[in-house]
């Protein structure tokens, strides 16, 4: 399913988020937002989702105007920047449980949400907490079961809000990679914000830089690399290592 | 915040935060002189008094049939405002703490209101109301309903003293948990009475249960505020602690005293259980903080 | 300028605003009017007149009296309860922090008899004061002494946190510079506990003021010496005087507003205050 923003704008009372934002994302791709923060990026991301609605302009997905649509109706995964993951709840029930609000027509039988979660459980690589409770698990693991969550309702379209911004510098690094694999092989159209530049041009097909509530540049991280758009861009993008690699297509390492 | 301050006070306990030992000594005991002077021994007061003419004499005046009528007007006064007061609880912290709007400052001082307000006056202000000489007093005469002096007057007063006691325990609780969980749930499709009944009341049911034992432990001792609209008429309108008073002044102290050691009872339960439930709550926002 | 600021996604909202609006009219705001109303839509003669009567003079002068002293010797008794609790450690801790909510979940009127019992002059504690020729119950000391006791936990409760988040630091940077331990609290720990004193106190004078149970058994109820405010209260609707009643009652809520607003600012002063601490 694709994705299009059209000339949105959100205020905070007297701060703008976003000033005239447009975008489209097609069906399989994998963007990040990128920006310093405070930059819109997440405000841009929860409009998508319908947590947020836009002052002005239009969300389409699936081609399709949604603005007015509200959030349950629009079958989107999100992964908050802090889990949100239902404390009281085992990982398993919380995998479940977008699946057991289901009304009954649709729902699915509870052998068959059993299965789904256990296929989840494996897919994330974490098959032995599903008894586990969220505060017995390392940020990581969280991270990963959030995912999960999110996958479980089969949704069209993945949100993924700073999904690593709470974790150090080694478990991102070898989540990031995890995720690109991962979506290689789910090919649902992804969004993910992200104020780390490596972080962004390694995992992206191509990279969005916000600043400001203005979108500074879209493209691949190549070509944002090589023709910086303008000063902002040159100077976001020099800092920080350069040993990136910035061709993430070519990729094609199985999941293992 | 406080555990990481703990866990200083605890391990970091260098010979700087130290005081002198015999200042220790002597500050320990002058507190616990204090807490005992103060607070113990009235208690122990109570049930030493109650007992003084012998367990069976205790029996009896418990037994008393107006005492078991105090018993059962104050059950039914905090059954009553109790729950009343619990759905107002949930639904103002809900409106407080997930949402932003504007004079939501001057509805939780309104909220907090009975605390700052004399029992007296809170009893007052219902007399005025519904009193032979109030505003609605003829309109009830002339109905034969009765209000003050009666049981639904002392029920209007209980629930005024004690609707803020679970609101003011969900805000802060509710506002610490944040609305992530809860957008979460909207986001895998739940609807609002899924997200309300599976998300929002887990998470804080240790608080409401804490706001429900304050309420009710309040609820069954208020004195004041009741003393006022009720009338004083044995068997009818006396609550337990009204029900103390009057054996107090007729000099029945084995009688007041055996009825207020029903009330202790039920207080020193009602501190117990608030404790249990304070540490099940530090726990639940020190997730939240996460 | 909207009125309702955030725009999001949760639902509920007017449900539970207009119910919590609605109740809070009905149980809270009709009342209150009454009173406001009563006090001045009856003869503003009488309104004066009972005000400015020496027995209603006599009351206010008790009560505040009363509860000033209460308030300050809590703040006393309350810091020291707070420090041993927070700083050091002895057998039996936890009951004794149990202990200090039991005038919260008392009531009054069990705290009233037990307290009169213990302070007539064969009480137990009143019985060691009669050889100086001090009498505590039926006068002012037995008020003060019951005000001090629902008053305590107020100032305990409030100083504890502060006490518990105070940075180790501070201390160690004063000692290293050659204070002692009664300078350190003197200059350094008690200027950072004065927010939350001050909030103690007010909450205890501000409870002090309007208790009643706790109070009627030990005053006595002496007219002109100690009579309080609620009691003088409960005397008129007594005589049937309501419009005397109203008059200082509402003189009684007028004092209660002021307090709260006092104390809604005090405590988040000390929130900014503990903020700043923290850096």
């Amino acid at each position: 399913m694709s994705i299009e923003v059209e000339h949105v704008s959100k205020k905070f009372g007297a701060y703008t988020a976003l000033d005239d934002v447009s975008l489209r994302i097609e069906t399989g791709e994998l963007v990040a937002l990128l920006g310093p923060s405070g930059g819109g990026k997440t405000t841009l991301l929860r409009i998508i989702a319908g947590l947020e609605s836009p002052d002005a302009g239009i969300v389409k997905l699936r081609d399709e105007d949604a603005t007015r649509s509200p959030v349950r109706e629009r079958r989107v995964g999100f992964v908050f920047q802090h889990y949100a993951l239902f404390r009281h709840m085992t990982v398993h029930e919380n995998i479940a449980f977008g699946l057991k609000v289901r009304p009954k027509a649709t729902r699915p039988l509870d052998w068959e949400i059993r299965g789904r979660v256990n296929q989840l459980l494996k897919l994330i690589q974490l098959d032995w907490v599903g008894d586990r409770y969220p505060s017995q698990l390392s940020g990581g693991q969280r991270q990963r079961v959030a995912l999960a969550r999110a996958l479980a309702v089969e949704p069209k379209v993945l949100l993924l809000d700073e999904p690593f911004g709470a974790l150090d510098a080694k478990v991102r690094r070898e989540l990031r990679a995890w995720l690109r694999r991962l979506h290689d092989e789910l090919h649902i159209a992804s969004v993910f914000v992200t104020h780390d530049q490596d972080e962004a041009l390694e995992v992206s097909d191509r990279v969005a830089i916000l600043n400001h509530g203005k979108i500074e540049q879209i493209g691949t991280p190549q070509q944002v690399c090589q023709n910086p758009a303008n000063s902002f861009v040159r100077e976001f993008l020099s800092e920080g290592p350069r040993s990136v690699d910035i061709a993430p297509a070519a990729r094609t390492t199985p999941l293992s | 915040m406080a555990s990481t301050a703990i866990g200083h006070v605890a391990v970091r306990r260098g010979t700087a935060r130290r005081d002198p030992a015999p200042a220790e000594l002597l500050l320990t005991v002058l507190a616990l002189v204090a807490l005992s002077v103060l607070i113990v021994l009235p208690l122990t007061a109570v049930f030493i008094q109650a007992f003084e003419k012998g367990w069976q004499v205790y029996l009896d005046a418990v037994r008393d049939p107006y005492t078991r009528d105090a018993i059962r007007l104050s059950l039914l006064a905090a059954g009553i405002s109790v729950p009343l007061n619990l759905v107002f609880g949930v639904a103002a912290a809900w409106a407080v703490s997930k949402f932003d709007f504007s004079g939501k400052s001057a509805l939780v001082t309104l909220i907090d209101l009975p605390f700052g307000v004399s029992p007296v006056v809170s009893g007052l202000i219902y007399v005025l109301v519904f009193g032979a000489q109030g505003w609605f007093g003829p309109w009830l005469l002339d109905h034969d309903i009765h209000i003050i002096f009666a049981v639904p007057g002392i029920v209007l007063a209980t629930t005024f003293v004690t609707f803020p006691f679970i609101a003011r325990e969900l805000i802060p609780l509710m506002q610490s948990q944040g609305t992530e969980e809860e957008e979460a749930a909207l986001v895998l499709g739940a609807n609002g009475w899924q997200m309300f009944s599976r998300i929002t009341l887990p998470n804080i049911k240790w608080g409401l249960l804490y706001g429900l034992v304050l309420c009710t432990a309040r609820a069954l001792g208020e004195f004041g505020a009741v003393s006022v609209v009720s009338g004083h008429i044995r068997g009818e309108t006396n609550t337990l602690p009204l029900h103390v008073e009057i054996l107090y002044n007729e000099y029945n102290y084995t009688g007041a005293f055996a009825a207020a050691s029903l009330l202790s009872l039920t207080a020193v339960f009602a501190l117990g259980l608030k404790k249990l439930l304070e540490w099940k709550i530090s726990r639940d926002t020190e997730g939240a903080a996460e | 300028m909207k009125f309702r600021k955030y725009n999001g996604v949760l639902p509920g909202f007017w449900p539970a605003f207009s119910y919590t609006i609605l109740y809070l009219t009905l149980i809270v705001l009709v009342p209150l009017s009454a009173v406001s109303l009563k006090a001045v839509t009856g003869s503003w003669a009488h309104f004066s007149d009972t005000l400015a009567s020496p027995l209603v003079l006599a009351a206010f002068r008790v009560s505040l009296g009363t509860s000033l002293v209460a308030g300050l010797l809590s703040v006393a008794a309350g810091l020291l309860v707070a420090w041993v609790l927070v700083r050091y450690e002895f057998p039996a801790k936890r009951i004794a922090d149990a202990l200090v909510d039991l005038p919260f979940a008392l009531p009054t009127a069990v705290a009233g008899i037990a307290l009169t019992s213990l302070y007539t002059e064969n009480g137990w504690i009143g019985r060691l004061f009669v050889p100086f020729g001090i009498k505590i119950a039926f006068t002012q000391i037995g008020i003060v002494i019951a005000l001090t006791f629902i008053g305590l936990p107020f100032v305990v409760r409030s100083v504890q946190p502060v006490l518990a988040d105070l940075d180790a630091e501070l201390e160690e940077a004063a000692a290293s510079l050659g204070a002692s331990r009664w300078q350190t609290f003197l200059r350094v720990i008690l200027p950072i506990l004065r927010p939350a004193l001050l909030t103690g106190f007010a909450l205890a004078f501000a409870r002090a003021l309007g208790e009643y149970g706790s109070v009627i058994f030990i005053s006595g109820n002496l007219p002109m010496r100690t009579q309080i405010v609620p009691l003088l209260i409960v005397a008129k609707l007594e005589q049937y005087d309501y419009a005397g009643a109203a008059a200082i009652a509402s003189v009684m809520l007028v004092i209660s507003f002021a307090l709260l607003l006092g104390i809604s600012i005090l405590e988040r002063r000390s929130r900014r205050f503990a903020e700043k601490e923290a850096v």
